[in-house]
């Protein structure tokens, strides 16, 4: 009899009703505006790689080839050899982004923080060609995103 | 000048014309704002914004998709009936159109006024089930023949109860003519009287136009969309003009019948200054937000669930209540004279 009178005066339709005009007006969107409004990312955010420099404009890579062994995907090659004043660093840094599997593993590996990942999801491109970056592309990276990869490393620095 | 007055005045046919494409262009733009209303409601019920792109708010978005479909290539499957195929979605747009003629705007604004126009009315939805079958048998494919057969067996269930709702009506306005029915006395409990029936018409309409939860004709996730599963571009979106035509048709009808059409709500006079048309569209507006919070918050019914509740609720208690609100209006001698 119960059942039958919350069936025939339709109770709990009716509840459900009023829930959907709950959300409706009292419960705040979660959608976004992409291009508009991002999200947030965390510190660990493992984006698109760059290469960093110090403050005084030399490049960090010293071209220990750690991240080119590690590399999982083997996206990364390295060329070094010794500069005319004598320190070793690479004459060629290429990651093939359409191997990498952003694992981070070549930032882990990174015994100056040269290599890092960094905050930009947004790097996609028409062709395939530009997914290729060699070293002039990842230090353009680094330049441009330098500001914000440092403090993300500060961030992260005391739970490592 | 004074020729277009004398032509105007003189010659009924124009104004007909004028008048007839006011209101189809109306209904056009109304149609294409209810699907934008739709996606908006329906966005803030379930925590989305809805089309924001096109546009401020994205209240251009209709356009854009109304020039979509223009400007897609229309397919006709190669086992199909090509004129049955092209037919159905003229068919059911067309009887979406012309059913409006005997809707009352305001006092006198109605391009028919003629004295049997809810029999007008009913035998224009009923026939809006041969457009749906037709597609459905044209596209000689099974899941348009089957959203066609459900569709067809669904409207007709609906129908039969929805016939014996108008009774009721009628028993307490004693007028088919749909300006008398606005414009008969509704004393208070003659309306609570109704008001049952009004739910049950709520109900039966939204089995009528196949909207959520009665959807089961277009059920994209079982049929992947019933009998308009062939069609693309144009003929897709006379189906499209159609179903929401409907629906803003059946609002419309319920209004007239149970809120009272033009009239201010609840016989408010100091509100009368606002023009009657104001209202029709406002009540209007508010049994279609009913469509859309329905769609939001129910999920689809069962096949048998829809078949029992049309038949063996809504049809029982449907004939109970012609015989109960007959019995009431004699008891209380308030038969209509």
């Amino acid at each position: 009899m119960d059942n039958f009178a919350r069936a025939f005066f339709l109770t709990e339709i009716v509840k459900g009703f009023l829930l959907t005009l709950k959300y409706m007006f009292f419960v705040p969107r979660v959608t976004i505006n992409y291009p508009h409004e991002k999200g947030p990312i965390s510190p660990r955010f493992r984006g698109e790689h760059a290469l960093r420099r110090y403050p005084n404009g030399e490049e960090r890579c010293i071209a220990c080839k750690l991240c080119e062994a590690i590399c999982p995907a083997l996206a990364i090659t390295i060329e070094a050899e010794p500069r005319d004043d004598g320190s070793r660093r690479t004459t060629r840094y290429d990651i093939d982004m359409t191997k990498c599997i952003y694992c981070g593993l070549c930032q882990e590996a990174c015994p100056v923080d040269a290599i890092v990942e960094g905050p930009n999801f947004e790097f996609a491109t028409e062709t395939r060609e530009e997914l290729f970056y060699n070293k002039e592309k990842l230090l353009e990276n680094g330049d441009r995103w330098e500001a914000q990869i440092a403090a993300n490393l500060i961030a992260n620095a005391p739970y490592r | 000048m004074d020729l277009i007055v004398s032509i105007w005045s003189d010659y009924w046919i124009v104004r007909t014309v004028v008048f007839t494409l006011i209101t189809v262009v109306g209904l056009l733009i109304a149609v294409a704002y209810l699907t934008y209303a739709e996606r908006k409601v329906m966005g803030a019920m379930q925590r989305r914004q809805g089309p924001m792109t096109v546009g401020p708010f994205g209240l251009l978005q209709p356009i854009a998709d109304g020039v979509k479909l223009f400007s897609k290539e229309t397919i006709i499957p190669s086992q199909a009936h090509r004129v049955v195929f092209l037919l159905a979605p003229m068919i059911l747009f067309a009887l979406s159109l012309v059913a409006w003629v005997v809707i009352p705007f305001d006092k006198g604004w109605v391009l028919a006024n003629i004295n049997v126009g809810v029999l007008y009315l009913f035998a224009i939805s009923s026939m809006g089930v041969y457009g749906v079958i037709m597609a459905g048998w044209a596209s000689n494919s099974r899941y348009a023949f089957l959203g066609a057969l459900r569709s067809a067996s669904q409207m007709v269930s609906y129908e039969v109860s929805m016939g014996l709702i108008i009774v009721c009506v009628l028993l307490t306005t004693g007028s088919l003519n749909l300006q008398e029915i606005v414009l008969a006395p509704r004393p208070f409990w003659i309306q609570a009287m109704l008001f049952p029936m009004f739910v049950v018409f709520l109900i039966s309409i939204l089995a009528e136009t196949n909207r959520a939860p009665f959807d089961l004709p277009e059920g994209e996730s079982e049929i992947t969309g019933g009998f308009m599963v062939e069609y693309s571009a144009m003929a897709f979106a006379l189906f499209f003009l159609g179903e929401y035509a409907n629906m803003i048709l059946m609002s419309a009808i319920t209004v007239t019948l149970f809120l009272g059409g033009w009239l201010p709500p609840f016989g408010f006079e100091f509100l009368a200054f606002v023009p009657g048309i104001i209202w029709f569209a406002l009540k209007t507006a508010m049994i279609l937000f009913v469509f859309i919070w329905a769609r939001a918050t129910l999920p689809r019914f069962r096949y048998d669930q829809l078949m029992r509740l049309g038949w063996k609720v809504f049809l029982p208690l449907t004939l109970f209540w012609v015989v109960f609100v007959a019995g009431m209006l004699i008891t209380f001698d308030a038969l209509p004279k």
